[in-house]
């Protein structure tokens, strides 16, 4: 399988999460890399039954359900009805929120 | 589904390993993305989302209640992408749910397009 490497440096995927597993939690690698995979397909597979998932301090994952709306081909301007959908969305948690601010805020941010 | 509910899925599926393996593999997995967006790194899992910052720029707003102008300073703030495998799950589940409503109207059981 050929992949390109975009970005390795400044972007973290599964593989360095599994690295991390084999390095801090003694796992091996195969364990490491099944145990990223599983914890992924878990949270897919609550949030694919309808529940929400709910990680303290990192955030919330959640569902909405929106209706069918008209919508237009931009291209050809014919109007086309967009389909009701159920949506994830993210909420970061205020922990979270604050560890971005505490590094970008810099002198700028409220005390 | 909660973080400890996560925990023990996992040590569920992975009974050769002691539970707290489950819950450090978990915490550690977390504190790792956390950190990543905290350095304004990316995260991309494919098949299932990719995290980054958006930036806000600075602006004036107001107290609501004194009506007071503040100034806002600039901020960035985390942002969620669903990838195309959790986007067509969650959805593909909502489909079937109005699917077997709208078949149990009309004829018998029906059998869901099983994907390959």
């Amino acid at each position: 399988m050929e992949q390109p490497t975009h970005d390795a440096a400044n972007t973290l995927t599964k593989a360095e999460l599994a690295d991390l597993l084999f390095e801090k939690v003694g796992l091996n690698k195969r364990e490491a890399k099944d145990m990223v995979e599983t914890f992924f397909e878990e949270i897919r597979t609550s949030l694919e039954n309808g529940q929400s998932v709910k990680l303290s301090g990192f955030g919330n994952f959640q569902l909405r359900d929106k209706p069918q709306r008209p919508g237009r081909n931009p291209k050809t301007g014919e109007e086309i009805p967009i389909t009701a959908r159920r949506v994830v969305t993210f909420h970061a948690s205020q922990k979270l929120k604050s560890m971005v601010e505490a590094h970008y805020g810099g002198g700028t941010a409220d005390a | 589904m909660t973080k400890s509910d996560l925990i023990a899925r996992l040590a569920a599926r992975y009974p050769q390993l002691v539970a707290k393996d489950a819950d450090f593999a978990v915490k550690t997995i977390l504190d790792a993305m956390g950190e990543s967006l905290a350095r304004g790194q990316r995260i991309e899992i494919r098949g299932f989302g990719s995290f980054g910052l958006n930036y806000r720029p600075p602006r004036v707003g107001r107290n609501p209640k004194s009506g007071e102008k503040v100034h806002v300073p600039e901020k960035h703030v985390p942002h969620f992408k669903a990838g195309k495998e959790l986007r067509d799950r969650v959805d593909a589940k909502l489909n079937e749910e109005e699917n077997a409503k709208a078949a149990s109207t009309t004829r018998g059981p029906v059998v869901a397009a099983a994907g390959g």
